[in-house]
C-alpha cells in the first residue's frame, strides 16, 4: 500500500471559528493506480491533497505513506519527502518566471542534492519524456499553457517520485492542451507512476481507472473506471 | 555555495537601481572607514618621518611637574640643585652616549621682535658652545657665535628657517637686530637642523600643535651667558643628549633623568626624558584615538545601512512569498531557504563593501594629494572592511531569512 488515510480530519480557524474542510477521509492507494477526485468547489478536494503531498498536516487522524507515519516528521523531514517521493503539479503551474524551462525543471534536482554537472541532462531527459525536447531554453512566458504544465509535470517527475499529484492540472488550459495533458498523465501511469489528480472535468475524470467524489468534505461514493478496481480497496 | 552566490549577483543585477540605494549607506560607511584609516594612516607616516626622521637619535632631559614641563619663569625649585659639569659628565660617559649639553629654554609667545613684527610663538634657548653639534644642528648662513661670544654672553643671536620667514620675511636677517625681551641681540647666522627633512619640526607636541597652526613661531638661540639679560640667574636647566643607536634613545634618556633625580629631593618636580620617538607615539596614540572615535561614527552609518538591507530583504522575502512556498513544496529545506537569503544579503553587502573600499581609496587618494599627506593603504583594513560588510549583510539578513525558511508552502502558495 502507498498510501494510507483514516479518517483525516481537517479544520481551519477563521478568527474563532473552527471551518471543517474534511470531515472523515478515508483513503487507500496503490502503487501504480490512477485516481481521480472530483467534487464541487469547496468540498475539500484541495485541502486533501496538501495533506497528501505533504504540505499540510490534518487536525486528526493517521497518514502513511509507504509505510512511514508522515504525522510525526519535521519540517525537513517532510520537505525530504517532498522532494524524493512526491511530484506535484499545480493548477496555475508554478513556474519561475525568470528561469527557462531547463531550469525550472533543474530546481528540484538541487534540492535533492543531485550534482550540479549531472542535473542539465536528467531535466533535459524529464523535459523529453513530456514533450519538450525542442524547448529547453525557453522562459515561461514563451510557451503556451499546455506547455507550461508540461514542464510542470517534467518537474514532478524529474526526482523519479513514487506519487504524482496534479490539482486540477487542466483547469488553467483548453479542452485540446487539457486533453494532451490529461493523456499524459495516462501515458506515465502506464510507466508504473502513481498518480492522483483533481478534476472538474467528468470527462477527464472518467478516464481514470478509479474515481472518487468529496462532498462537504467527506468521501461520498466511488464510481469505477474500469470494472476490475471497484472495491474502494483492492485486496 | 557558489550557485547560490551567482544567482545573488544575478538579482543584484536585475535590481541595479534598488540594489544600489540599499547599499548606500554600507557604501557611505566602508568609504568614510577607509578615508579616515587612509588619512590617519598618512598623517602617522608623515608625524614619524618628521618626528624621529632618518637617524634622529637626540633624546632631551628637561624638569616636569605632573607629566607637564615645569615652568621656568618661576626659577630653579625648592629641592631641586643646579645642574653641574659632575653630572653632565656621568651622562657623557654612559655606554652608547655620544655627546651631552645642557641649556635653558622658554616658550616664547611675542617675546622676539623684529621691528614691529612678533614672532607669535618660538622657543628661546640660552645654549653652550657644545649645543649645535649635540642636537645635530648646522649653520646655514652667517656663522656660529664665537668662543668669546658664548664665554662674556654677548647680545647675539642665531635663528631657525622658520623664526627667519617669520621675522624677516624672505629678507636676509644676517646682521639685523631683533628684540628678545626688549633687549636688542644680533643675528649672526641662521641654523638648519641637520635631521628635519621637511621644513616641520616637531621637537614636542606643543610643537606640534603650535607650529602647525600660528603663523610666527621658530627658535631663537642666544649664549646661555646672555640669558640672565632677558630672563633670570638660575633657571633649571635641560640636557640634550645624542645616541649612537636611535634604539636606544629612551633608555638612554631614562638612565640620564635617573643621574639627574639623584640629587632631587623634590617629590613632585623631577626630571624625565622625552625623545621624538615617544612623542611620535604620544602623538600616535592620540590620531589613533581620533581614528577610533572617527570610524565608529563611521560604524553608526553602516548600522543604518544594514537596518536598510534588513528592510529590503524584508520587502524581497514578502515579494518573493510564492517563489519561496514553491520551492519548499517542490522539496527545499528550511535550510536551503535561509542560505539563499543569506548569500544574497551578504553578497549583497559585500558588494557595497567592495564598492565603499574603491571610493574610499578614491577619496583617501584625493584628500593625500590635497593635504599633502603620504597616500597610505592599510590592506588588512581592506579586508577587514569587505569581511565587515559582509558580517552585516549576515546580521541584518538573518531575521528576513530565518522567516523566509520558515514560511508555510501552502500559505505562500495560497498568495498568488
Ligand atoms: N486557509 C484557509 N482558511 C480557512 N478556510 C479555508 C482555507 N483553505 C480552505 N478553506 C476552506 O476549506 C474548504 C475546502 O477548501 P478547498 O480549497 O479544499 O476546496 P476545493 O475542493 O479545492 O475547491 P475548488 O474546487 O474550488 O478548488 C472551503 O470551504 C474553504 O473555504
Ligand atoms: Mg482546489
Amino acid at each position: 500500500m502507498l498510501l494510507e488515510l483514516e479518517h483525516i480530519y481537517k479544520e481551519y480557524r477563521q478568527d474563532q471559528l473552527a471551518v471543517p474542510a474534511l470531515t472523515n477521509v478515508s483513503l487507500s492507494l496503490d502503487k501504480g493506480e490512477y485516481l481521480a477526485i472530483m467534487g464541487p468547489s469547496g468540498s475539500g478536494k484541495s485541502t486533501l491533497m496538501n495533506i497528501i503531498g505533504c504540505l499540510d498536516r490534518p487536525t486528526s487522524g493517521s497518514y502513511r505513506l509507504d509505510g512511514v507515519d508522515v504525522l510525526s516528521l519535521n519540517d525537513n523531514q517532510l520537505s525530504e519527502i517532498r522532494c524524493h517521493k512526491i511530484g506535484f503539479v499545480f493548477q496555475s503551474f508554478q513556474l519561475l518566471s525568470t528561469e527557462t524551462a531547463l531550469h525550472n525543471v533543474m530546481l528540484p534536482l538541487s534540492f535533492a542534492g543531485v550534482p550540479r554537472s549531472a542535473r542539465r541532462d536528467i531535466a533535459a531527459r524529464a523535459l523529453a519524456r513530456v514533450g519538450l525536447a525542442d524547448r529547453l531554453d525557453f522562459l515561461p512566458n514563451q510557451l503556451s499553457g499546455g506547455q507550461k504544465q508540461r514542464v510542470a509535470i517534467a518537474r514532478a517527475l524529474v526526482n523519479d517520485p513514487q506519487l504524482i499529484l496534479a490539482d486540477e492540472p487542466t483547469g488553467a488550459l483548453d479542452q485540446k492542451s487539457g486533453a494532451a495533458v490529461m493523456d499524459l498523465f495516462e501515458q506515465l501511469n502506464a510507466e508504473g507512476v502513481t498518480v492522483v489528480v483533481i478534476t472538474h472535468d467528468g470527462g477527464v475524470g472518467s478516464r481514470a481507472r478509479r474515481m472518487l467524489h468529496i462532498v462537504d468534505g467527506e468521501i461520498i461514493e466511488h464510481k469505477a473506471g474500469l470494472p476490475e478496481l471497484t472495491e474502494e480497496q483492492p485486496q | 555555495m557558489l550557485e547560490n552566490i551567482r544567482n545573488s549577483l544575478r538579482g543584484i543585477w536585475s535590481h541595479k537601481l534598488r540594489s544600489l540605494l540599499t547599499i548606500l549607506g554600507v557604501i557611505i560607511g566602508i568609504a568614510s572607514i577607509i578615508a579616515i584609516v587612509s588619512i590617519v594612516e598618512g598623517t602617522n607616516q608623515k608625524l614619524e618621518k618628521s618626528l624621529i626622521g632618518s637617524g634622529n637619535n637626540v633624546a632631551t632631559v628637561s624638569l616636569s611637574q605632573n607629566g607637564w614641563y615645569y615652568d621656568a619663569s618661576a626659577g630653579l625649585p625648592a629641592g631641586v640643585p643646579m645642574m653641574t659639569r659632575i653630572e653632565l659628565d656621568r651622562i657623557g660617559q654612559l655606554a652608547g652616549v655620544e655627546a651631552v649639553t645642557a641649556y635653558v629654554s622658554r616658550q616664547a609667545w611675542n617675546a622676539v621682535f623684529y621691528l614691529d613684527r612678533p614672532l607669535s610663538y618660538g622657543t628661546v634657548y640660552g645654549i653652550a658652545d657644545d649645543f649645535f653639534g649635540t642636537m645635530q644642528y648646522s649653520v646655514a648662513r652667517g656663522r656660529n657665535f664665537t668662543e668669546e661670544e658664548y664665554n662674556k654672553g654677548f647680545k647675539v643671536a642665531i635663528i631657525d628657517g622658520n623664526a627667519a620667514d617669520s621675522l624677516f620675511y624672505g629678507e636676509d636677517p644676517l646682521g639685523e637686530i631683533i628684540e628678545i625681551q626688549q633687549e636688542p641681540f644680533e643675528v649672526v647666522g641662521v641654523i638648519r637642523d641637520d635631521n628635519a627633512g621637511e621644513k616641520e619640526e616637531y621637537q614636542s607636541i606643543n610643537d606640534y600643535y603650535m607650529y602647525g597652526w600660528e603663523s610666527g613661531q621658530g627658535r631663537v638661540f642666544v649664549p646661555e651667558r646672555a640669558w640672565p639679560i632677558i630672563y633670570q640667574f638660575d633657571e633649571p636647566r635641560s640636557v640634550g643628549l645624542r645616541v649612537t643607536d636611535t634604539k636606544d634613545m629612551a633608555p638612554l634618556g631614562k638612565r640620564a633623568a635617573d643621574i639627574l633625580n639623584e640629587n632631587v629631593t623634590n617629590p613632585d618636580i623631577r626630571y624625565s626624558a622625552g625623545n621624538s620617538e615617544e612623542y611620535a607615539d604620544d602623538l600616535k596614540t592620540l590620531t589613533n584615538a581620533i581614528r577610533l572615535m572617527l570610524v565608529s561614527i563611521a560604524s553608526l552609518s553602516l548600522l543604518v545601512g544594514g537596518i536598510g538591507v534588513m528592510n529590503i530583504m524584508l520587502v524581497s522575502v514578502t515579494e518573493r512569498t510564492a517563489e519561496i512556498g514553491l520551492k519548499k513544496a517542490l522539496g527545499a529545506k528550511r535550510r536551503t531557504i535561509l542560505t539563499q537569503f543569506l548569500t544574497e544579503s551578504a553578497v549583497l553587502t559585500s558588494t557595497g563593501g567592495i564598492l565603499g573600499v574603491a571610493v574610499g581609496i578614491g577619496l583617501a587618494k584625493l584628500i593625500s594629494v590635497v593635504a599633502n599627506l603620504p597616500f597610505g593603504v592599510n590592506v588588512p583594513w581592506l579586508l577587514i572592511a569587505v569581511g565587515f560588510s559582509m558580517a552585516i549583510g549576515l546580521i541584518f539578513g538573518a531575521m528576513p531569512a530565518s522567516r523566509a525558511a520558515r514560511l508555510d508552502p501552502i500559505e505562500a502558495l495560497r498568495r498568488e
